[in-house]
């Protein structure tokens, strides 16, 4: 299988009509790792995972989950993946447990369902139809219907939308489980909070390609600085600051007394501000260095305008 | 959960297993769902003791349940094969039932196979319960079952594909009117109550229709005693072919 990813995308495109979904993606997952794709609405997240999942040909490009083709060889694969939709996949008079079983009975080694629904919650509801089922209690449902059968990968499209904060630590949880057990994850998201608790990898895609993967570590430490707050007496003289500082460090005053420096955020450059503090009688208040987050990231790369 | 608990151990079960797993749960949303039972049981059921016991419409000679009980079994088939897979099976679709079994271990023919099979097992009880009724009616059936047998299966085979290639091509909500509106159109007009004499120059047309090709050939059997009614199955075979082919063709899962 393909050096071993779990999957493994190369110049994917997809088409809708005269629309390019995805245009040129690459993308590759190693096993048993949680990869987070991250995109604007349109940005081609759902196609890219839907393609890998079996429901669309690609126009261009390949597609390897497994090792195996999903449209050509999606007999053999279907039975190794886990699929949580983003709504729906359930009859709506169905029970919540029932459906579960049903799920459960399609597979040849399946999960205890009722260890799994009491771990997603499930439990009190399980006689209750889908349709009657709270938002969170449907998403939960999902999520046990997508690893019931002890798949190898799973793809889970926005596991934790519309849950409460309960719901979304359980949810964290059992992937956090999954993933300390050997499954793959990959999952679309547009809480970055969510991708920061549990990716190894953050995929950020927009216009149908890839445009930034790495760590949530690394995606945060590159680009734009850091930043180290605090407040004082207004109108410090600044220009005296800067001079004792790297030439790459910038300082200004927000507010009055609000005062931000920003530049390479080392211990070296905590010291000198409060030394500086010091010399000029001031007593640095509210003291905060600020870390670039996901968000920023995302928002960096994709632009700030809202989309369709 | 306790560690190891999810380590992976992927496999299909045995096609049978997931194929009877499939047929059980589609059966139960079947029985479960009140208006389909309306429109399975006691619509048909209403209708054999109404137009038995009262004589609403001329049936032509003999007591009125030897020509009523034929059309009422091929209405039955009709509500379960045709309205009732239609209007299930489109909204299977729209709450994105179907795209979420298509990833899983069953295949797309399995769980085709599956609807018919919980379809055979809906008209069986159907078959069960209208024979007993029209019996105490006064029923006196002829011929050959294996006749009826084979009429039924072939009604149930046009009308699924008809169903499914109503469901597979048109919104959920659609598909629910256009099947409710055939099922009474074809319910008037193809020969279940209405003898098709009595429509004149358009008889002849109207027995093109499956649903009086399936209803007159039933009839042909269990009231008149006759063989297998070539006829009849000619035309319910041709709908079959027809039906099943353009919605294996034109089917849309999403």
């Amino acid at each position: 299988m393909g050096s071993g990813g779990a999957l493994e995308v190369s110049g994917l495109v997809k088409r809708y009509g005269s629309r390019t979904a995805v245009d040129g993606l690459d993308l590759s997952v190693p096993q048993g790792t949680v990869t987070a794709v991250l995109g604007p609405n349109g940005a081609g997240k759902t196609t890219t995972v839907e393609t890998c999942e079996g429901y669309r040909r690609p126009d261009a490009g390949t597609v390897r989950v497994l090792g195996l083709d999903p449209v050509s060889q999606a007999a053999l694969l279907r039975p190794r993946i886990g699929v949580m939709l983003q709504s729906g996949g359930v009859y709506p008079g169905a029970r919540a447990e029932e459906m579960l079983r049903h799920m459960a009975a399609l597979h040849a080694q399946p999960l205890d369902v009722d260890s799994l629904s009491e771990a997603l919650g499930l439990d009190s509801c399980g006689r209750t139809p889908y349709r009657r089922l709270s938002g969170g209690q449907q998403q939960r449902l999902a999520l046990a219907m997508a690893m019931v059968g002890r798949p190898e990968l799973v793809f889970l499209d926005e596991p934790s939308a519309g849950l409460d904060p309960q719901g979304r630590r359980a949810t964290w949880d059992l992937v956090r489980e999954l993933r300390g057990d050997g499954v793959t994850v990959v999952l679309t998201t547009h809480h970055m909070d969510e991708a920061e608790e549990l990716a190894d990898d953050v995929v950020i895609i927009d216009g149908g390609r890839v445009v930034a993967q790495g760590s949530p570590e690394r995606l945060c430490r590159g680009g734009a600085e850091n930043s180290l707050r605090f407040t004082g007496r207004p109108g410090l003289d600044l220009a005296s600051l800067l001079k004792a500082l790297p030439d790459n460090t910038a300082a200004a005053e927000l507010v009055p007394g609000g005062y931000r420096v920003t530049g390479t955020v080392d211990p070296q450059m905590l010291a000198t501000v409060t030394s500086w503090c010091a010399q000029n009688g001031v007593m640095p208040d509210r003291i905060s260095v600020e870390r670039r987050t996901l968000e920023d990231v995302f928002l960096e790369l994709t632009g700030k305008e809202l989309r369709s | 959960m306790s560690v190891g608990t999810f380590t992976p151990a992927p496999g299909a079960a045995p096609l049978w297993r997931m194929i009877r797993a499939q047929a059980a749960l589609e059966t139960r949303m079947l029985l479960r769902h009140g208006e389909q039972l309306l429109l399975t049981v006691v619509i048909p059921t209403l209708l054999l003791m109404l137009f038995s016991a009262v004589d609403i419409v001329d049936t032509g000679g003999g007591e009125r349940v030897d020509f009523l009980a034929p059309g009422i079994l091929a209405l039955a088939v009709l509500s379960t094969a045709f309205t009732g897979q239609a209007i299930s099976t489109g909204f299977e679709r729209r709450y994105g039932v179907l795209k979420r079994l298509g990833v899983s271990p069953l295949p797309r023919w399995g769980l085709m196979a599956a609807k018919t099979c919980s379809v055979l097992v809906i008209e069986l009880l159907q078959v069960l319960l209208l024979t007993a009724v029209a019996l105490m009616l006064g029923w006196s059936p002829q011929g050959n079952p294996l006749a009826v047998a084979l009429l039924l299966l072939l009604g149930t085979a046009a009308f699924s594909g008809l169903g499914l290639l109503l469901a597979g091509t048109v919104r959920a909500e659609a598909t629910l009117a256009a099947a409710n509106l055939i099922f009474i159109l074809l319910l008037v007009g193809g020969g279940v109550i209405v003898p098709l004499e009595k429509f004149g120059a358009l008889q002849d047309a109207l027995q093109l229709l499956p649903i009086a090709a399936l209803s007159d050939g039933l009839r042909d059997v269990l009231q008149h005693g006759a063989g297998v009614p070539w006829g009849g199955v000619a035309v319910l075979a041709a709908w079959a072919v027809a039906g099943l082919a353009a919605a294996a063709r034109f089917f849309k899962w999403e």
